[in-house]
């Protein structure tokens, strides 16, 4: 066979699987955090400083007895969780995390490091992000719960609402970049001004930058927009009436729509795989470095805000979110088309 | 393989869109909808248009389908009444059925058309118009320079539609 098609075929097989431990790796970030923001120790039982507790969980989690109830629709019941986790999956399929390589010469010709190099990729990941509202609203009615229905009413609303933001702050990177394809928008941001500054799309967007990552935690459902899943007034919110593997799918879709979100902000605004100091080959470990710092910043805001009022949200996404990202995305436009 | 693939695409497509009429359950309906959607954007992706492919799930799978989900699960409509069928034999269904159905005629008629039309551009058509369409750039142009006419004409007429909308929710404005 091809070595260069096997070759591909590992990365695609790697990245599945590190993705898979990155959601375990967030949720132990999340626990120490959150132990260290309220002044408590965190998980230290498990392992070494705890580090063996996202196993604990996830082996506490495959254990519990499957429930359904009675009056649930069991066909979208058992669909809605395999949905969320898809989407969550497929959206990262096309986000590279490192320049192309030939692995010391083991190779004939280089490979990309990503699952899969579309020349649309960014509208597949609008696209497929748009998707995981499926699994959220379908768990949410085929519980048959009023608290279901009622988080799923909102995830819906939610999302949304915030995407259109979502998708101005994509465009205004785009039209930097003059392309579709996430390996250009991190090649054109390749190399430094005066050698210091990197030339990075976070320096002309900052506004665009702050929109996508507002506009991104809300698209996950995370705090402080996690309304979805607000504790005191609807339980659980759309995943009230799961447990065992399907809540686990929640969760783990949940983890890992916040390292896509991650990753692409990386991708698009922070220059991706470039920096300074480490050589070309070893460009995965800025990427690592930015997306972990991103994943702090995520969990650093559930443990420091409080959660939103449903108004303010909806007031906030229309009347001052959608309006700053419509001036952004025309002064981008202007700017690049009187500069080029 | 390119066969193949098409053959599975078009027959999710066609199955699901059948589908999604013989169901009594709506939000059974809305979820074959989508259903038909990805097979349609998976035939996009296989005429070499990955564009139309996304665009296709962003807009129909991803935004009108969540808002129709959205309605379904508000009015809280599990079935569909089926007195409906009884009264058929008697009367024809009554008037909004018959409306409906000369609708339907119409629109049989105007597909059939514009089947019957488009071969002769399609085939005649080179690989280099294929080509072309796949290319987002080429897109914009032609929709900002050839068919900019539609273009706006068609934003006025969504305009239309979200005026008469606020203007039937909230009478008394």
């Amino acid at each position: 066979m091809d070595p260069v098609f096997i070759a591909q075929l590992l990365v695609l097989g790697f990245t599945f699987f590190m993705l898979l431990n990155s959601a375990a790796v967030s949720v132990y970030l999340e626990r120490k955090v959150a132990g260290d923001l309220q002044q408590r120790f965190g998980p230290n039982r498990t392992g070494p400083y705890g580090t063996l507790q996202p196993v604990a969980d996830i082996v506490k989690l495959l254990f519990k007895e499957e429930l359904r109830p009675k009056a649930a629709d069991a066909v979208l019941f058992g669909l809605a969780p395999v949905l969320s986790v898809t989407a969550a999956f497929a959206a990262f399929a096309v986000v590279p995390w490192g320049g192309a390589t030939t692995f010391f010469g083991l190779l004939p010709e280089p490979i990309k490091l990503q699952a899969a190099d579309v020349n649309v990729a960014v509208l597949v990941i609008f696209a497929v992000t748009s998707m995981g509202v499926y699994g959220i609203v379908l768990a949410g009615w085929s519980s048959n719960s009023k608290y279901s229905l009622l988080g799923a009413l909102r995830s819906s609303a939610q999302m949304i609402s915030y995407e259109l933001s979502y998708g101005l702050a994509l465009a205004s990177v785009l039209l930097l970049g003059n392309s579709l394809s996430l390996t250009d928008v991190v090649n054109a941001q390749a190399g430094t001004w005066f050698g210091v500054i990197p030339k990075w799309f976070v320096v002309f967007q900052p506004l665009g930058f702050v929109i996508f990552m507002i506009a991104g935690i809300a698209e996950t459902n995370r705090a402080p927009f996690d309304f979805p899943e607000a504790e005191q007034e609807l339980v659980a919110g759309y995943h009230t009436e799961y447990s065992s593997f399907s809540f686990a799918c929640f969760f783990l879709a949940e983890y890992v729509n916040m390292v896509t979100v991650s990753a692409v902000a990386t991708t698009l605004f922070l220059g991706g795989w470039h920096g300074p100091f480490l050589p070309e080959w070893l460009g995965w470990v800025w990427w690592l470095i930015k997306v972990f710092a991103l994943l702090y910043f995520y969990i650093w805001m559930r443990w420091t805000l409080p959660r939103y009022r449903y108004d303010q949200l909806m007031h906030f996404g229309w009347k001052v979110l959608l309006p700053t990202a419509v001036v952004n995305l025309l002064v981008t436009a202007a700017a690049v088309l009187y500069w080029s | 393989m390119d066969l193949v693939l098409f053959y599975v695409f078009a027959a999710v497509t066609v199955v699901a869109s059948l589908l999604v009429i013989g169901q009594r359950n709506p939000m059974y309906s809305v979820l074959l909808l989508i259903g038909s959607f990805l097979g349609l954007s998976g035939l996009y992706v296989l005429l070499d248009s990955p564009f139309a492919a996304v665009t296709q799930i962003i807009v129909y799978a991803g935004a009108i389908m969540v808002l129709f989900l959205f309605v379904v699960m508000l009015l809280n409509a599990p079935r569909e009444d089926p007195p409906l069928r009884t009264t058929l034999p008697v009367s024809i269904g009554g008037r909004p059925l018959r409306v409906g159905a000369i609708l339907g005629l119409l629109f049989l008629a105007e597909m059939a058309w514009a089947v019957w039309r488009v071969p002769a551009r399609a085939i005649g058509g080179d690989a280099q118009t294929v080509d072309t369409v796949s290319s987002v750039r080429q897109i914009g142009v032609e929709l900002f320079t050839t068919h900019a006419f539609a273009f706006e004409v068609t934003s006025v007429l969504i305009l239309v539609a979200m005026v008469g909308a606020v203007v039937l929710a909230k009478r008394n404005l």
